[in-house]
């Protein structure tokens, strides 16, 4: 007895867990829509002043103001619930002008792109994933305005070089800020759009003008990454070295030589990424010396070089999903699930009695345990996911079955009731195994299957099937012994001589 | 036309095979399944043969085996809800041939009177879906939160037929082979994994033909989701057959002087409340997702649905007929040696 007492501990602790992270955020006092939780999801780092954006829970054993442990919990629905815009882009990358070990690092800086364009749209749940060599999946939840978000995605990237004489020691807070250029407008001005809401948000100059473009990533023939001493003798160190086309040469010199001593920033899509200072007159190139190491150097010539060659991203497959369509499919899901569950429940306890409710117990608990999962790893839920969840509602009561049909059998043929527990519990086990197993394995083919870029929604299917039948693995044998052992240990006498309650 | 001449065509052999299996079956006890076997072989092709006619017809006439959807071929699928009546199939096929895409299938979704139309089109770019949904506005306004559209290039279309046919493949290898594992210990283990795997093809052909059935008589198009149901089906498939397989093997020893039909029979009748029990679960879910959940995953769990009840129909009526066929040697080319077996077995 004192085993499964054991277990019953566990899994009342477990159940007290998985109800915490499955209660709806609102439950928990997590006001996601406050104001400073937009400030918050651009920059983590900032204090919400108490303000809970997220369900995290944190941990700061030694109240230092540092989390010692954080357990994130986030409940991901997918495109097809909320409503947006998923699109699938082929990069074009130019073989000859990025090196064959390049190539997924291009892919990885094509991505950082577009996140920060899309970003710049106010987007912040864009996901970005890489899928096949060369081909990008972009989701962009709750997206209205499909063409703008396209062609955001689709704009080649603007590399400059700004102008950032006389900032001094200010120069260093603008990295990784986004700052408005007169390139930036003057293009605007081009495509018609004029000074949209962007461009407003980008910072200006500290006396409130545009910073002055000096030249474009047209001017750029190459960079690469090098480590090698720069001075003789010196140690080899990482650094950029890059070189500019004969026709801009001149124009290069006469700036370069008219700055020496000042910074000039690098801006990519607005933000700038390095704000190198200027040591002395340039013309046919150069090299940017810094506190690099072999990935921040790689980093910075990808960004310079997919500036000079832009890659193009062709459409490859959209799905919009209009708000309301995806709200309707929610509901209707879990009113499917609420029902379909309800019904098992009643069959189970009408069928199997006494078992029958411990497997119901059993069956709550696998629901939970299931649902936490999704919000822990975070799975995200989409239709396929939820069906895939369903489904394996509908299997995960076969292990029990499967022991119940054997328990009854032993009583049928006379052993008394802890002997046909024991009996029923140890002879399923082997057919449970294989048959969950065959099923996992199935469900690992099917997503590897929707790893392929245009099978997406599969993925989700195939995870919470697997989850489903893992969690099963659990829930119905030691979950459902724990219960049917307890409840047999507390109507001994009642069960042994009403076998009615056994489901016999 | 075509389609109605074809459908007559396979039900005429359904109920024809049916007819024939019904006529000569031997007559015995319905309750001895396994004797009854013959029967259930003829039961199996009457959904199986028909099934192939199809599959084979569409093959000569599209050069598939089924209408695929855009998600093999490329394409583009528009769900449109408009706010005003006044879209017509023909004003909503000039605005997509003025876009230069005149092979559209459109089709008025809701039941008549709707202002909801669902069209499939080519491939298109953004600014082409743009233009043709501007267009569309000017026939009604449209209802752009409950608008749907989902576009696919042809060469994805190519990289999702390619990945599906290693999925398949791959599942099947490795189907195959865990069978033979899980079977390992058992005399013959090939035999039964063979039988298992016989049965899983048996699903997977009943599930295909009624696909196809399906596409003739609606329009159901395979899509991934559909690739999904039927390896989901395979993974049920062989779940039934594993369990009820272990029973046999299970009884064998306890049940040495007993012919080996009654055995085998005596197996399935022990583990049929199992498989009932199982199915029943199963279903009251699949129903209410069916009756109740999103219409996206309607025909998905149709497919899966039926492979669940092929799944358990062919591990009862298909693998145990097939290996008690195959022991007692009634196979062709296959040589059945249960006098030794038992006869080991006892030593």
């Amino acid at each position: 007895m004192s085993t499964h007492l054991r277990w019953l501990v566990f899994i009342g602790l477990l159940v007290v867990f998985c109800g915490y992270v499955v209660a709806p955020a609102a439950w928990k006092g997590v006001t996601p829509d406050a104001e400073i939780c937009e400030v918050y999801r651009r920059d983590p780092t900032i204090s919400t002043a108490g303000v809970r954006c997220d369900e995290n829970v944190v941990l700061d054993l030694n109240n230092d103001g540092t989390p010692d442990f954080t357990l994130r919990i986030s409940q991901n629905l997918g495109l097809d619930l909320v409503g947006g815009l998923r699109v699938l882009l082929r990069a074009d990358i130019d073989t000859q002008a990025y090196a064959p070990e390049d190539l997924q690092s291009a892919m990885r800086e094509t991505a950082n792109n577009i996140n920060r364009r899309v970003n710049g749209l106010g987007l912040t749940e864009a996901t970005i994933q890489q899928q096949g060599t060369n081909l990008l999946l972009v989701e962009l939840p709750g997206v209205r305005d499909r063409e703008q978000a396209v062609s955001t995605i689709q704009q080649t990237a603007l590399l400059e070089f700004v102008d950032f004489a006389g900032l001094g020691a200010v120069t260093l807070d603008y990295e990784g800020r986004s700052i408005l250029t007169t390139e930036q407008l003057a293009l605007a001005q081009q495509r018609g759009t004029g000074v949209d809401d962007v461009l407003l948000q980008r910072q200006r100059d500290p006396s409130g003008n545009p910073f002055s473009t000096v030249f474009t990533g047209a001017i750029l023939a190459r960079a690469s990454a090098l480590l090698a001493p720069i001075q003789q003798g010196g140690l080899p160190v990482w650094h950029i070295a890059f070189e500019i086309k004969p026709e801009f040469q001149e124009a290069f010199a006469n700036y370069t030589s008219s700055r020496t001593g000042e910074p000039m920033a690098i801006v990519l899509d607005g933000e700038v990424i390095s704000a190198p200072t200027i040591r002395q007159a340039l013309s046919d190139g150069g090299i940017i010396t810094g506190d690099f190491d072999e990935d921040s150097a790689k980093r910075l010539a990808l960004q310079l070089q997919s500036g000079a060659l832009p890659i193009p991203l062709t459409v490859e497959g959209a799905d919009e999903v209009g708000a309301t369509l995806g709200q309707v499919s929610v509901e209707r899901s879990i009113r499917a699930g609420l029902i379909g569950v309800f019904v098992v429940l009643t069959f189970m306890v009408v069928y199997y009695r006494v078992p029958g409710a411990a497997a119901d117990l059993a069956l709550i608990v696998f629901v939970l345990i299931n649902l936490a999962l999704f919000k822990l790893i975070p799975v995200t839920v989409t239709l396929p996911a939820i069906t895939g969840f369903l489904i394996s509602i509908g299997t995960a009561v076969d292990g029990n079955i499967l022991i119940f049909e054997r328990i009854k059998e032993e009583l049928r043929a006379g052993k008394d009731l802890q002997a046909a527990l024991d009996a029923g519990f140890h002879r399923a086990w082997t057919s449970i195994r294989d048959s969950n197993l065959s099923t996992i394995i199935i469900g690992l083919i099917l997503f590897f299957f929707g790893q392929t870029p245009g099978a997406s929604i599969v993925s989700g299917f195939a995870i919470t099937l697997i989850l489903g039948l893992f969690v099963n693995l659990f829930t119905a044998v030691i979950v459902t012994r724990t219960f049917l052992y307890l409840f047999a240990h507390l109507g001994r006498q009642t069960l042994a001589t009403r076998q009615w309650l056994m489901g016999i | 036309m075509n389609n109605t001449i074809l459908t007559i065509v396979v039900a005429a052999i359904a109920v024809g095979i049916l007819a024939y299996g019904i006529a000569t079956r031997r007559r015995v006890s319905a309750f001895e399944l396994v004797q009854n076997r013959r029967l259930f072989f003829f039961i199996s092709a009457a959904i199986i043969v028909p099934g192939l006619v199809i599959m084979g017809y569409s093959l000569i006439t599209t050069g598939a085996l089924f209408r695929l959807s855009i998600d093999f071929v490329g394409g583009s699928i528009y769900d449109i809800t408009f706010q005003q009546a006044g879209a017509t199939e023909d004003n909503i096929r000039a605005v997509f041939a003025g876009a230069g895409d005149d092979g559209v299938i459109i089709q008025n979704i809701g039941g008549a009177g709707s202002n909801r139309w669902s069209v499939r089109g080519a491939f298109q770019d953004t600014e082409t879906i743009e233009r043709i949904l501007d267009q569309l506005a000017t026939i009604a306004p449209i209802d752009r939160n409950s608008f749907q559209q989902q576009s696919v290039s042809p060469s994805i279309g190519r990289e999702v037929t390619q990945a599906a046919f290693l999925a398949v493949l791959f599942a099947a290898l490795v189907v195959t082979g865990f069978m033979v594992v899980a079977f390992r210990q058992v005399p013959n283990a090939m035999r039964y994994g063979l039988c298992a795997v016989a049965a899983m093809l048996h699903d997977l052909l009943v599930v295909m033909g009624i696909m196809s059935l399906m596409g003739l008589l609606f329009g159901w198009e395979v899509d991934a989701l559909f690739l999904t149901a039927i390896l989901t089906v395979v993974g049920f498939s062989v779940q039934d057959t594993i369990v009820l397989f272990d029973r046999i093997r299970e009884n064998i020893p306890l049940r040495l002087g007993e012919p080996y039909e009654t055995i085998v029979n005596r197996s399935i009748w022990e583990s049929i409340h199992r498989s009932l029990a199982t199915q029943l679960n199963a279903f009251f879910i699949m129903i209410a997702i069916m009756l109740f959940g999103g219409e996206t995953v309607r025909q998905f769990i149709f497919i899966l649905f039926a492979g669940l009840l092929t799944g358990s129909y062919s591990s009862i009526f298909t693998a145990v007929p097939l290996l008690v066929a195959w022991e007692k040697g009634e196979l062709p080319f296959m040589k059945g040696d249960l006098v030794e077996e038992t006869a080991a077995a006892a030593a």
